[in-house]
């Protein structure tokens, strides 16, 4: 990564952790810091979907993951009395060892039937949820503890999320600093080496192993990596919301995930994120509009496919990227 | 579970064979249409499942309220439906496969009309379960075999539609141009079918496939607006068993998937919900060994 993009993240830093809650208290809208932090959390999930689209998967099945992993978080925090901030990688773990079990076979799928194959793998996670004894069926859990602190050689890094005055601004600060650092190594990832190697595979696959590219060893770890992403997004989420049942993320949910790339556009590591926020704040605004809520929502969206087929950021370097991204 | 005896078994078999068909019948319908779209148009259809509830409440409404003929109500329904679909591909989603760069962008289109047919039937309809009078009264008995008249006479119209369906794509034009235009669209452009014109009837045959079995299935199970996203998914696994793209594999698929399920359902009952969830893991296990179901082409 340059030095200017490094600026650039430590503005973005300092904008979202500064000047927003500046904002929000000169206008009294605390509530935004709950929309914000699913916006960023939100984001890291639908990050993960954009980097299996990279490698020329079109997933609809992050949804799995997300509650996976927040179930995961949410058994180790409430049965097991692990501190919350190390499960949260455990879960991203989990998410990924479990990916690459079922990743195995079903990345061996193209196209559509990849796409109808992960849609499934939604339905499956919610079934599993309603029918394992551990995770409580269709009750679920609830009255999940808030994230402890973090104390390293007796200084406190983090404090202790139940008894601060406002945790959901913490959570905020905590999910901003996450999708950051994910975005950066997903910038790094997909700028480096590997990141060539899954273009060659967005491509042409037959062709990407016929000059010795290992293909299905890189898919898999693509897979891994974007579960992961999603696995810790749910985690989060989970910890916020304090309670997980096995609706906590559906197949719409999965859709939006792939609606945000889609928005965002597909040739954009950032695009996630303009999707996201886009999005969910679109569908937020407009509940004011009441039962038209929806109708107006996929109005819009439906209007904007036809103008920018290729996602919104396209509208920023469209002559450069028409042949270069896609080919 | 108690272990049957001989004549119960025959018995339970028999039944269990009979509800599956009945099943079948209706999915195979349902999974027609979406491979349809998806060999013409390379577009996976995710708002078939809204368009079967469209169909529904238009049968619910024209037959359970106004109180038309059955029959009339379910052309009806396959008459609207045909109009939006055809609207749909003209106006929606032809432009947007054109401009695109990646043939992806349909499957947000899908998604987002998806949304929008759930929110007009909300909208119109509201959001309680609906259900119309029985079309047949009474119930066929026997030593081995009970099935309301009604499930009957529903599952013989789906087994000739299926038929019909089938001979319209074996042997009139616009079947033959579609069928042409999903081998090769180029070839089938080159030797003077009207691509456009046929892509719009096939997803309007589609869409009417969807809106009749939706008019069908009111009659007995009723229909909510909330059903339109497992119905899709339902019609995925479809699909997927018998391959994108081919008629004979949606038919398999329908079939086998209403098979599974009723077996499942009088097999499996005594453990919980978990019929879905074995056939789930079951089909993941068959993908694995056949990615591309029972007939579908060997590309992604």
């Amino acid at each position: 990564m340059t030095m200017s993009k490094l600026i650039w993240a430590l503005v973005f830093l300092a904008l979202s952790l500064v000047a927003v809650p500046w904002m929000i208290v000169a206008t009294g809208r605390s509530d935004l810091y709950y929309t914000l932090t699913a916006v960023a959390l939100l984001a890291i999930a639908s990050g993960g979907v954009w980097l299996t689209f990279y490698i020329g998967r079109i997933n609809i099945g992050q949804a799995a993951y997300a509650l996976l992993g927040g179930y995961v978080s949410t058994i180790l925090v409430v049965h097991y009395g692990v501190p919350f901030w190390l499960t949260l990688p455990l879960a991203g773990l989990f998410c990924a060892g479990a990916s690459v079990l079922i990743g195995f076979p079903i990345l061996r799928l193209r196209g559509v039937y990849f796409a109808m194959v992960t849609l499934v793998l939604t339905e499956v996670a919610r079934l599993l949820a309603l029918a394992l004894p551990v995770t409580n069926g269709a009750k679920g859990l609830v009255n999940i503890p808030l994230p402890g602190p973090i104390a390293l050689f007796g200084i406190e890094l983090l404090p202790d999320f139940a008894e601060l005055a406002n945790p959901r601004r913490a959570f905020y600060f905590a999910a901003v600093v996450l999708m950051v650092v994910c975005y950066a190594a997903l910038y790094r990832l997909v700028h480096s080496r590997i990141g060539r190697l899954c273009l060659s595979l967005q491509q042409n696959e037959e062709l990407a192993s016929s000059i010795g590219v290992n293909v299905a060893y890189l898919r898999l770890v693509i897979y891994a990596i974007s579960s992961f992403l999603g696995g810790i997004a749910g985690a989060m989420f989970i910890a916020i919301s304090q309670s997980i049942y096995p609706s906590s993320f559906t197949i719409a949910d999965s859709i939006n995930f792939m609606l945000n790339c889609f928005l965002g556009g597909l040739g954009y590591v950032l695009g996630p994120i303009l999707g996201t926020f886009l999005l969910y704040f679109g569908w937020d605004l407009l509940f004011k509009a009441g039962q038209f809520q929806l109708l107006i929502f996929s109005s819009v969206l439906i209007a904007l496919m036809l103008t920018l087929p290729n996602g919104l950021l396209s509208l920023r370097l469209w002559k450069q990227t028409e042949r270069t991204v896609d080919g | 579970m108690v272990q049957p005896t001989s004549p119960q078994l025959v018995s339970f078999m028999a039944q269990v064979i009979a509800n599956g068909l009945y099943l079948g019948a209706q999915y195979a319908l349902i999974a027609l249409g979406l491979t349809l779209i998806f060999a013409l148009m390379n577009v996976l259809n995710f708002a078939h499942g809204q368009m079967y509830v469209l169909g529904g409440f238009i049968t619910y409404y024209v037959y359970g309220q106004l109180g038309f003929p059955f029959a009339l109500a379910l052309l009806a329904s396959g008459a609207t439906l045909a109009a939006t679909g055809g609207l749909i591909e003209k106006f929606l989603f032809r432009p947007v496969i054109r401009r695109s760069i990646r043939e992806e962008s349909t499957m947000l289109l899908a998604a987002a009309v998806a949304f929008f047919l759930d929110a007009m039937v909300l909208l119109l309809f509201g959001e309680k379960q609906r259900g119309v009078p029985k079309i047949v009264n009474g119930v066929f008995l026997s030593d081995t075999l009970i099935m309301p008249y009604d499930r009957m006479l529903i599952g013989a119209v789906a087994i000739i539609m299926i038929v019909v369906f089938m001979l319209f794509m074996q042997y009139s034009k616009p079947g033959r141009a579609m069928r042409a235009l999903a081998q090769d669209r180029v070839a089938a452009q080159l030797m003077g079918v009207r691509v456009d014109r046929y892509s719009m009837i096939g997803f309007a045959l589609g869409a009417m496939l969807a809106g009749v079995v939706g008019g069908l299935l009111v009659a007995i199970t009723g229909v909510n607006s909330g059903i339109g996203g497992p119905i899709s998914v339902k019609a995925f696994m479809m699909v997927m068993i018998g391959g994108a793209g081919v008629v004979g594999g949606a038919i398999a698929g329908g079939f086998i998937l209403g098979m599974l399920e009723s077996v499942g359902l009088s097999v499996l009952h005594a453990y919980g919900d978990i019929t879905y969830l074995v056939i789930f893991a079951a089909l993941m296990v068959f993908l694995s060994i056949r990615p591309n179901g029972l007939m579908g082409k060997p590309w992604g």
